[in-house]
């Protein structure tokens, strides 16, 4: 209970670290922010450890403590307070927050090297690791929402992070503007709850969880289709997912951290949390849940195939692997939601890390064209970007073929189409992860001088320039060259540490929820209270249940095999279309959309509609009271004074008119 | 009937903040043109009086007292039953304070090109003006400050602004002056059809407010005299087109204490004059006022990210913001009027700081077009960081002040106005879009030559900067001491509606255990 009540500092250090780097200003250069910044995060790792201890030393049903702060918007029959609350839910999203973030502080210390704007860094990457605790530890819907745009603004300063490059820029507002269409959904969603609970707090017996089950079906339908939209918005499901391959445009860890690790499952974890009510809507709700996350799923995994930023690849992988945690949550399956969540944080954060020491050790190079056969120079890099790409692609006993599987039983076991689209899915993972793998650290070294001439030469080179990509660290990048030439070198201490860390999450981290026994599903006893509600029961035979497990090894296999046959033997041809490279083209339509038609529509507002229309009848009346005036009065000097008249004039007949109609 | 009613102190606290910035005017135009210096040292002196003056009744204002504090009242002209009559309730009591500490800032952060003694004279003679709508329980001496306010903003901007400011002067000064003459009929006619229906000839707000003794088709046609003034004040779509014009063409003090004061006049009229003196006209407007509220959330938004010049841009974004307000006030519930009144007070603060800080800019770069700005954020940092702080909080980011208020109105008009408020709702994306748009655009980018060695900001400048910005953080983290001193005049008010229109306040959802069965008996 005492070890509870540390949950409070968990928010509070990264907030420490954000004030002691803002009062502190550049004084704190380089590497000290980094370093305050870090041993914050550190610091409340440990605070999220000693509040597990605690909570674990509850009873089952007592572990749900609120951590009162001080009442934060009180009117009327509205009352929020800055609560936090400490359940399995919240404390298994602290741990993994803490844990993966404090280690992509200590990377960010080396990355960011050189980097004018070091400390500043710094300064978002703390306000974002306090936002997003506050996301998860908010004792209501509203808190919630503070952490939920805190993480959005935060996401928009570290896209924009060089923003001296028009194109980061253009990508900060873009994925600030698109989440907030998502947040639309979430207020509105607000507003339902509170009309019909008459509060907004999650906890206790007057909160909104216990209450659920009194909610009007049409009410709970309209609360969870609208906190959906929130959470298609913040977590990069269609159709608001162009944000996120753009958000590549921010330093690598940003990538890691925000548009891998975390903040992207956030609404993951608004599901989770709402799931009374969403148990509690009409049933094509978690159909549509469902399908939305399998069909986004199955959507960018196809894109990635064809991508050439190596960073890209990654980022549509991130936006099918959150379709995954969606399918769970659409098919009842919350507590594999939660765990590929946990999982996914591992191993994608540790693919982003190598990726960005891949693009550290390449002098800012992007393009996997132009890499090959770096096994041999970063050795630590690439036996631990093997780890990733095995544990992605769900080859066991790796992480992610634990939580995967679990999913795709839970899909199964909701309807045979949607594993389907799973299991095509794990296939296309494993194919695009190996393409990635071989073209990186495999074949030959395709570094070096001639990459500019290549890249005149190449006609498809436009389509990959114009994604955006980390160029603007000229200063950082240039101050390397002098030291190091342009032959590709391992990266620092500082980077190697995290990525070890996590390749043993990576490892190991499928043992917190092993399907053999009860007794080794140890998230399920974990979480289960939180979930009870909403998660589905589970109808399927032991023979089933090890036939799909065996079809998933095969499919990620397959997938392997594939890869290694077109990317390293040779034998097949690479197919890659440009309709995939462009993703689509969705996201040219909806430019062409909104900078057409959009645009005109606007322009028309605001210089027909309000300057020839609206104004334009002003100043006609002017015109004519002026007109009217100098017939009527010729020895009128000044408009104020004519006009003034007239309107006096005019009121003193309106108030006769008055006093007439009233009957004297 | 009592003569002379004075509560709390016995300094005349209210009349005291009239008074002295209109003495303070009188003191600047007899200071001799060869010293200068003293004319802006006594308007500097008087202001910051008059802002410690609201400060401290701010302190002393009790929170449990929905009614009228530190009333002054004293006979003026009797036989017309016209009383110098002031007070101050939650209504009105933040909206002094923003009022008193604006002027300060705005005469210790900004100076006049020319002519700094009819310039400091003009703007204390419109703090007594604000201070006086704020404050008067007459309709004599409201009416004579609302127009009053007129004339000094009238020779600051045709005096003191940018290229086309004698239009935009005139078409600023006809427009409100037109509203007003139907103010002005409304009143008169109010006032004597109340002597009329066997009251006193008064002018007395709360006289004549509690008798109620209008015709119901009467009110209606008085109300919306009142509410075409207040809604060019305001202003409401689509009277807004002499606000672009007036913001763009007026000095930078002037361009804060327009939208930081005196858009609130309007607001401020309907919740304490308009909804006071007819409150079933008023419920029967809502509807109307309501949708033209929203029609100016969106249309406001969308106008402003089409605008070229950065100050237009945010005069339009005034309009949206304003359209907020105005939903919050004609939702009659207590979140949306308590958030609404609240929103005057961030309103003020957020978008008086984005107008000191473009006058920053202009000083650098002597434009205010978007077009010729790019790339701020390299050479000044500070500046750029303290831009964003102030764009968040217009754009409503939680944690920062706009947020409370434009969410307690939404959420407070979804119980009577479900669809508006959810039409309103996506004014917030549309907020995101035109000012990263333009922040994009001015501060993003590599700074062209132009551009390049645009100075940092000054410590002169941060110290007009940090108060704003302290508030804009402390009203987003614990706005609780500003909410429930708003909320008790408010439910008051609301309750003076329900007493006199149909208008019944929906009951709140019960909470816990209690939950309402649902009435499509769920399994």
């Amino acid at each position: 209970m005492d070890l509870v009540s540390f949950v409070w500092v968990v928010p509070a250090l990264p907030l420490l670290g954000v004030l002691v780097l803002l009062l502190g200003g550049r004084r704190v250069g380089e590497p000290w922010a980094g370093v305050v910044a870090t041993l914050m995060m550190f610091g409340a790792f440990g605070a999220a450890l000693a509040t597990y201890v605690g909570l674990m030393g509850e009873d089952e049903r007592h572990r749900e403590v609120v951590f009162h702060l001080f009442t934060w918007v009180p009117v009327g029959s509205l009352h929020v307070d800055a609560a936090l609350l400490a359940d399995p839910l919240s404390v298994t999203m602290i741990l993994f927050v803490t844990g993966v973030g404090a280690l992509i502080h200590l990377y960010s210390i080396g990355y960011m090297h050189g980097d004018p704007g070091f400390h500043r860094f710094f300064l978002y990457l703390n306000l974002f690791a306090f936002s997003m605790l506050v996301l998860v530890l908010g004792d209501n819907l509203l808190l919630t929402f503070l952490g939920w745009e805190g993480v959005g603004a935060c996401s928009y300063w570290l896209i924009s992070f060089w923003f001296t490059e028009e194109a980061n820029a253009v990508a900060g507002k873009k994925a600030f503007v698109t989440n907030r269409i998502g947040d639309w959904g979430f207020m509105v969603a607000m507003f339902f709850t509170f009309g019909a609970l008459g509060t907004l707090s999650y906890s206790g017996a007057d909160g909104i969880l216990s209450n659920a089950g009194g909610l009007a079906t049409t009410t709970a339908t309209a609360i969870a289709v609208l906190l959906f939209v929130g959470a298609i918005g913040k977590s990069a499901q269609l159709p608001l997912y162009v944000w996120l391959p753009d958000a590549m445009a921010g330093p690598t860890p940003v990538s890691a951290l925000i548009h891998a690790a975390t903040m992207v499952t956030s609404g993951v974890y608004l599901m989770t949390r709402v799931n009374p009510i969403i148990a509690q809507a009409s049933d094509w709700v978690p159909d549509l849940i469902a399908w939305t996350g399998a069909a986004t799923a199955l959507f960018a995994a196809t894109i990635a195939i064809s991508q050439r930023d190596i960073k890209k690849v990654l980022a549509y992988s991130t936006v099918s692997q959150l379709g995954y945690m969606f399918l769970a949550v659409g098919s009842g399956a919350y507590i594999a939601a939660i765990f590929h969540m946990v999982t996914h944080a591992f191993f994608k954060a540790l693919l982003f890390l190598g990726a960005g020491s891949v693009i550290h050790g390449m002098h800012h190079e992007q393009d996997m064209r132009y890499m090959g056969a770096l096994r041999k120079v970063m050795p630590i890099t690439f036996g631990t970007f093997i780890v990733g790409w095995l544990a992605i692609a769900g080859v066991p006993p790796f992480a992610g073929f634990w939580s995967k599987d679990e999913i795709l039983l839970y899909a199964w076991n909701n309807s045979p189409a949607l594993w389907a689209v799973g299991i095509v899915t794990a296939l296309l993972t494993a194919f695009y992860m190996s393409r990635q793998v071989f073209m990186v650290f495999y074949g030959e070294a395709r570094w070096g001088a001639e990459r500019r001439l290549d890249t005149a030469r190449d006609e498809d080179a436009q389509v990959a320039e114009d994604t955006v990509t980390e160029t603007s660290r000229v200063d950082a990048a240039q101050l390397a060259d002098e030291h190091h030439g342009r032959q590709p070198h391992e990266s620092p201490w500082t980077m190697l540490v995290p990525l070890v860390v996590l390749a043993g999450a990576a490892v190991v981290g499928g043992g917190m929820q092993l399907p053999f026994t009860d007794g080794t599903k140890l998230l399920e006893h974990w979480l289960h209270p939180v979930v009870e509600a909403g998660e589905a029961h589970l109808d399927v035979t032991t023979g089933i249940k090890v036939a799909l497990a065996a079809l998933a090894t095969v499919a990620a296999l397959a997938g392997i095999v594939l890869g290694a046959l077109v990317y390293v033997r040779g034998r097949i041809k690479p197919v890659e279309p440009e309709i995939l490279l462009r993703a689509w083209r969705v996201d040219e339509a909806i430019a062409a959309a909104v900078d057409g038609p959009g645009r005109a529509a606007a322009t028309f507002a605001a210089d027909v509609v309000d300057a020839k229309g609206i104004d334009g009848a002003v100043n006609g009346v002017g015109v004519l009271v002026r007109e009217a005036g100098t017939r009527l009065r010729a020895v009128q000097t000044g408009y104020v004074r004519s006009y003034a008249l007239a309107i006096a004039a005019g009121a003193v007949l309106l108030l006769g008119w008055f006093i007439v109609r009233s009957g004297l | 009937m009592t003569e002379h009613v004075v509560a709390g102190p016995d300094f005349p606290l209210l009349t005291a903040m009239v008074v002295l910035p209109a003495l303070g005017a009188l003191l600047v135009a007899v200071v001799p043109r060869n010293r200068l210096q003293s004319a802006r040292l006594v308007g500097v002196i008087m202001s910051a009086a008059v802002g410690a003056l609201s400060v401290w009744t701010m302190v002393a204002f009790d929170r449990h007292d929905d009614g009228m504090q530190f009333v002054s009242r004293h006979s003026w002209i009797s036989d017309l039953g016209i009383s110098w009559h002031l007070g101050i309730d939650g209504i009105s009591l933040f909206l002094v304070v923003l009022t008193g500490l604006l002027f300060p800032l705005a005469l210790l952060g900004v100076k006049p090109k020319h002519d700094e003694k009819s310039y400091t004279a003009w703007l204390l003679l419109l703090e007594a003006g604000c201070m006086g709508v704020f404050l008067s329980l007459d309709l004599f001496l409201f009416f004579v400050a609302f127009e009053i306010v007129l004339v000094p903003m009238y020779f600051l901007i045709g005096g003191w602004g940018y290229g086309d400011r004698v239009y935009a002067a005139l078409k600023f000064f006809l427009f409100t002056m037109l509203g007003s003459a139907f103010m002005l009929v409304s009143i008169l006619a109010l006032v004597w059809l109340h002597r009329s229906a066997g009251g006193d000839l008064t002018f007395d707000l709360t006289t004549i407010a509690e008798s109620q003794t209008v015709a119901t088709d009467t009110a209606r046609w008085l109300f919306a005299g009142f509410a075409v003034a207040f809604a060019v004040k305001v202003p409401i779509f689509p009277l807004h087109t002499w606000l672009p014009d007036a913001h763009t063409q007026a000095p930078t003090a002037g361009s804060v204490i327009l939208a930081g004061v005196m858009l609130k006049l309007g607001t401020y009229g309907f919740l304490r004059f308009g909804m006071y003196l007819f409150p079933e006209a008023a419920t029967w407007f809502a509807p109307t006022l309501v949708t033209l509220g929203v029609i100016g959330v969106l249309y406001g938004a969308v106008v402003a990210a089409m605008q070229k010049n950065i100050k237009r841009l945010v005069a339009y974004s005034s309009v949206a913001h304003l359209g907020f307000i105005v939903l919050g006030t004609f939702a009659f519930t207590p979140e949306a009027m308590s958030g609404g009144v609240l929103q005057m007070v961030n309103h003020g603060i957020s978008t008086g700081a984005l107008f000191f800080l473009l006058g920053m800019i202009y000083e650098r770069r002597h434009t205010y077009e978007i077009a010729e700005l790019n790339g701020l954020q390299k050479p000044a940092p500070i500046f750029a960081a303290v831009f964003t702080v102030v764009m968040m909080s217009s754009i409503g980011l939680p944690g920062l002040n706009g947020f409370v208020g434009e969410y307690l109105i939404l959420i407070g008009s979804f119980a009577t106005r479900q669809w508006w408020a959810v039409v309103a709702a996506a004014g917030v994306i549309v907020a995101a879009v035109y000012l990263l748009w333009a922040y994009q655009r001015v501060f993003h980018g590599t700074p062209d030559e132009a551009n390049a060695s645009t100075p940092e900001m000054s410590w002169r400048e941060g110290l007009v900067m940090a108060p704003l910005l302290a508030a804009i953080v402390f009203l987003g983290v614990y706005p609780k001491p500003v909410l429930e001193r708003i909320e008790p005049a408010v439910d008051r008010l609301i309750a003076h509606v329900e007493a006199h229109s149909d208008f019944h306040l929906p009951e709140p959802a019960a909470t816990g255990g209690a939950a309402v069965p649902d009435s499509e008996g769920h399994e």
